[in-house]
């Protein structure tokens, strides 16, 4: 137990003590734009666990020679050979969902919480930390995007992976669908609204202000 | 460290990590390893991908017809299946030699292709199979719609598309985009139905047989054009250019001209 661990703890942290998305604020581009339906949600939920997980395991195996002059260089590359096989594994299984995903699927070589771990984890710790670590935060991404693709999609068309839940006002249900949840904007506000619940009930998490307001001149 | 260690990977290993050729090696291999990965991943996963593409296609075919105002009351009469020919372009008939399961192999020999100059290269293809395999539905003697297939370069590359046409031949019945590589949210609309939505209704070519379809620069003003998409201008010209070069001489022509004969 006593050797396990730190193992666990690597694993559990990210989840909401450190969780990439809502405390570090990263990858949003993508948590937003595929969090319309919870099926993409998933896909990328999971293609980017494994990435993370596979490119964290071999940065960290070559990390001693990697040269720093083309530390990142070599670290681009190695994660964006593994979203492209990725990718091309999505288009063969799964292309109904690749093409939902478009464009994302490859932007994960610049997802910030890739390139994060990878550059401040794995390049400094031994293989097996590393993938646990980055296993860690991928299941953190995949936490926020499976709750507000659940949200979304729930709110949004009243269903879940594609079965119908609630039952629709025009089908002679009661639910009347909110068309501003497959939109952009909603990702924001749930996005925010879950940054905001998580730092009020951990307020260790808020940042301190960057400025301090003028103080309020009475009026003369 | 008294012998020279001869194991020249071993060697690279120690070498420090500053230093210029281990640098340059490290990055060799690194790149030499991933594109090693992504080649036989491509290789390997594309014959399922080419299945996936190809189950695509005719399910947007089926959509397209579908999708075609009294079009299943018509296939339903005629036993619910489209006809499948392979047309001679040249020549404007079917082909005698070449059936459907035999037009792979047929547009593998670079001599079934023809070269386009620079006068007729207008949809930017540089030159055309000989060979197209179309669908088509009749209606006693006479046929009465028209599936054509059509590619053409558009702002990020291909697009494939086929274009169902009324039996005058002339009044566009719908399109279906199958493949592109347009911009996402820009040109890439061209897959929406609302954008194809203004395609069936359109007209081909005027009173004297001049082509006239055109995507407009906005709003449609005219029989002949379908609405431009904002920011997507190249992509307007593009499927305008395909569109016309299939439709014209060097394109289906010939077939559109014996169907009208009635010799089709």
């Amino acid at each position: 137990m006593v050797a396990r661990a730190p193992y666990w703890k690597t694993l559990t942290e990210p989840l909401i003590r450190q969780n990439p998305v809502t405390l570090q604020i990263l990858g949003l581009c993508s948590a937003l734009a595929v969090t319309t339906t919870l099926a993409t949600a998933l896909t990328m939920s999971v293609s980017l666990t494994i990435v993370v997980t596979l490119s964290c395991g071999i940065i960290s195996l070559i990390r001693r020679h990697i040269p720093d002059t083309i530390r990142m260089i070599v670290q681009i590359v190695i994660i964006a050979a593994m979203v492209i096989v990725i990718d091309q594994f999505l288009q063969a299984y799964f292309a109904e969902i690749s093409r939902a995903l478009s464009v994302y699927v490859w932007l994960i070589t610049t997802n910030c919480v890739v390139m994060a771990r990878t550059e401040t984890y794995a390049s400094h710790n031994p293989p097996l930390p590393s993938m646990v670590d980055g296993f860690g935060y991928g299941l953190g991404y995949s936490l926020i995007l499976m709750i507000l693709g659940g949200l979304r999609e729930l709110f949004g068309k009243g269903e879940l992976f594609g079965a119908q839940v609630l039952p629709l006002a025009d089908q002679g249900g009661w639910f009347t669908p909110l068309s501003l949840m497959l939109l952009a904007p909603s990702g924001f506000f749930l996005l925010g609204g879950m940054v905001w619940a998580i730092r009020s009930i951990r307020p260790e998490q808020a940042e301190a202000p960057e400025h301090t307001p003028p103080a309020r001149m009475e009026p003369a | 460290m008294a012998a020279r260690d001869w194991n020249p990977l071993r060697r690279l290993l120690a070498l420090p990590n500053e230093s210029r050729t281990k640098t340059i090696l490290v990055a060799f291999l690194v790149s030499a390893i991933s594109a090693a990965l992504v080649s036989g991943a491509t290789v390997w996963l594309r014959p399922i991908q080419a299945a996936n593409r190809a189950a695509e296609e005719q399910a947007r075919i089926a959509a397209l017809v579908q999708g075609i105002p009294g079009m299943s009351d018509l296939l339903e009469q005629s036993g619910g299946t489209l006809s499948t020919v392979v047309i001679d372009l040249d020549r404007g008939r079917a082909a005698a030699e070449v059936t459907p399961a035999t037009l792979e192999a047929a547009l593998a020999d670079p001599a079934n292709w023809t070269v386009l100059d620079a006068g007729q290269n207008i949809a930017g293809l540089g030159q055309r199979p000989n060979f197209v395999q179309v669908y088509l539905l009749r209606d006693g003697d006479t046929v009465s719609l028209l599936l054509l297939p059509l590619s053409g370069q558009g702002y990020g590359g291909r697009i494939d598309a086929i274009m169902a046409l009324r039996g005058d031949m002339n009044t566009i019945a719908g399109i279906a985009v199958t493949q592109h590589s347009e911009t996402p949210g820009l040109g890439a609309r061209i897959e929406e139905s609302s954008w194809r939505a203004s395609f069936p209704g359109t007209e081909l070519r005027d009173a004297s047989g001049e082509l006239r379809f055109r995507v407009a620069r906005g709003p449609a003003s005219g029989v002949h054009e379908v609405d431009g998409i904002t920011g997507a201008t190249r992509t307007g010209r593009g499927v305008t250019q395909m569109v016309r070069f299939w439709l014209g001489p060097d394109g289906y022509g010939p077939l559109l001209d014996a169907i009208e004969r009635g010799e089709f």
